[in-house]
């Protein structure tokens, strides 16, 4: 059984014909990366996977549930990370993701989140009001949310946009991390890097349509073979950044 | 209700009263405005005002200040529930295995709760301005359920307008009319010296029945014919702003 099956995935919003025939198979513990624009439909095809919207046509399998007929199934078998961080600014830390794991019927509700809230490097933070959060703590704290449960298929759209290169790296750390577990992951990102660091399978969703599928080596192929250039390999503007910053993991450190 | 959805919805009240908990401004706000109306109408305007009874003045308008209470105490739901809405909770609500019916009463229920302590406050200083009731402990539960079915209805008004505003403002506009409504009800002074065209409005809507019944318990007259007029209104409204609360929370969240 695949993680993932979309056949023929069609969708407008009135005139505009967003998914215009998508066809995606996502392998169980794989990391998959929808690449595209802004506009290219990757919000629409995720909301559609976690069954926020419906299809005008085509068939949806998450985990072998179809998203039209078992939408409770499929709820249960995935968890949403979605663009904007969706969080309880009232709420402390702790308490956005007690919620969660109540919400969730974990056995152990308080050892979930504080497991939860020690990854993410937020147990400091645990006990004050999100709202008083910077914006990496706030996308450390959503992706979080996002786990609670610990479901077989995680969906995140966009998890490192808006985020300093220091809090994207530790995210790309997660998402190996939850591959590594077993955990299917499939991202949208607009970044090409994000997807040829982290994916398996990388599919690039243009126009409504996936216009292209296959590993990073696949889609190497299709343009003509690297000539040697001798360039002197200067460092990055983000490896001197995270140099003088002291962070523990550079780029490739980071790479598991 | 299952048991699964009310194992939800009591954790969604959990986490919307704590909201109150954390702003008790939010209920302080509710009944500071109609206690300021209450005193200003009792010590101000009210020995100008012929009501043609015996009862004093504070006795014949509480049940209007009651009602503006709870109409002004309904508009934090729907702001509470256009901030759901606009950010990214209500996506992560529901991408949840849970009832969803759960997202929509952990507000409604939490509502239930604030108008209730906003309502004892601004009966406590009627109180200390005079007020005196000569109801039955029957008579003060008549009154409670009342109060509750215009909390309850005005609150699934409130849904509608949390889930269909586009921005905060106006998720919070649709309470001043509600506010406005017993002014021109027997609320304040009595229908017939109003101009003709008003009077009829006034003895035809329901904020007159409404009022008429809770004043007629508090001062212990009993029941009249106003609660059969009251009780059908308020089940009337109940049922059509749940309707559309519904309607408008499933078309809001199907694409």
């Amino acid at each position: 059984m695949q993680a993932i099956e979309v056949h023929g995935l069609h969708k407008s919003y009135k005139d505009l014909h967003v998914l215009r025939g998508v066809d995606l198979v996502v392998q169980p513990g794989s990391i998959y990366a929808l690449l595209g624009s802004n506009g290219a439909g990757k919000t629409t095809l995720v909301q559609i996977l976690s069954t926020l919207l419906s299809a005008d046509a085509g068939q949806v399998l998450v985990n072998g549930f179809d998203t039209a007929t078992q939408p409770r199934h499929v709820r249960e078998s995935l968890s949403l990370t979605g663009q904007f961080a969706a969080i309880d600014g009232v709420l402390t830390g702790r308490e956005n993701l007690l919620l969660l794991a109540r919400l969730r019927r974990q056995p152990d509700p308080e050892r979930a989140a504080d497991a939860l809230l020690e990854r993410f490097d937020l147990t400091e933070a645990a006990s004050r009001r999100a709202s008083t959060y910077s914006g990496g703590m706030l996308r450390r704290l959503d992706l979080a949310m996002g786990l609670v449960g610990g479901a077989p298929l995680v969906l995140l759209d966009e998890p490192t946009t808006g985020l300093d290169p220091q809090s994207r790296i530790q995210t790309w750390h997660i998402i190996r991390e939850l591959a590594a577990s077993g955990t299917t992951v499939l991202l949208t990102t607009q970044y090409l890097d994000e997807a040829e660091q982290l994916a398996d399978r990388i599919a690039i969703l243009h126009d409504g349509t996936i216009i292209q599928e296959g590993t990073l080596a696949d889609l190497r192929k299709l343009l003509p073979p690297a000539t040697i250039e001798h360039v002197a390999k200067e460092p990055t503007l983000e490896d001197i950044f995270l140099n003088l910053v002291g962070s523990a993991s550079t780029p490739e450190g980071a790479t598991s | 209700m299952s048991s699964a959805a009310l194992h939800d919805t009591r954790l969604l009240t959990a986490r919307s009263l704590r909201h109150i908990l954390r702003s008790p401004d939010t209920i302080i706000t509710t009944a500071i405005t109609p206690i300021a109306m209450m005193l200003l109408f009792v010590f101000v305007f009210g020995g100008a005002i012929n009501t043609g009874s015996s009862e004093s003045y504070v006795d014949y308008m509480l049940p209007g200040i009651l009602i503006i209470t709870i109409a002004s105490g309904v508009a934090y739901t729907s702001y509470r529930l256009f901030l759901d809405m606009s950010e990214g909770m209500m996506l992560r609500l529901r991408s949840l295995p849970i009832s969803r019916s759960s997202i929509l009463w952990g507000h409604v229920l939490t509502s239930l709760a604030a108008n209730a302590i906003s309502l004892l406050l601004v009966i406590g200083v009627a109180f200390l301005a005079g007020f005196r009731a000569q109801a039955s402990v029957l008579d003060w539960l008549a009154v409670a359920a009342l109060l509750l079915a215009t909390t309850l209805a005005l609150t699934w008004v409130a849904v509608i307008a949390g889930l269909s505003a586009k921005t905060v403002d106006g998720a919070s506009a649709f309470s001043y009319p509600l506010i406005l409504l017993p002014f021109i009800s027997s609320a304040f002074v009595p229908t017939d010296s109003m101009p003709k065209a008003v009077a009829w409005f006034a003895e035809h809507q329901p904020i007159t029945a409404i009022v008429d019944s809770l004043r007629s318990l508090l001062t212990g007259s009993g029941v009249d014919a106003s609660i059969w007029v009251s009780a059908a209104w308020l089940l009337g409204l109940l049922a059509a702003a749940w309707g559309l609360s519904l309607y408008v929370f499933a078309r809001k969240t199907r694409g």
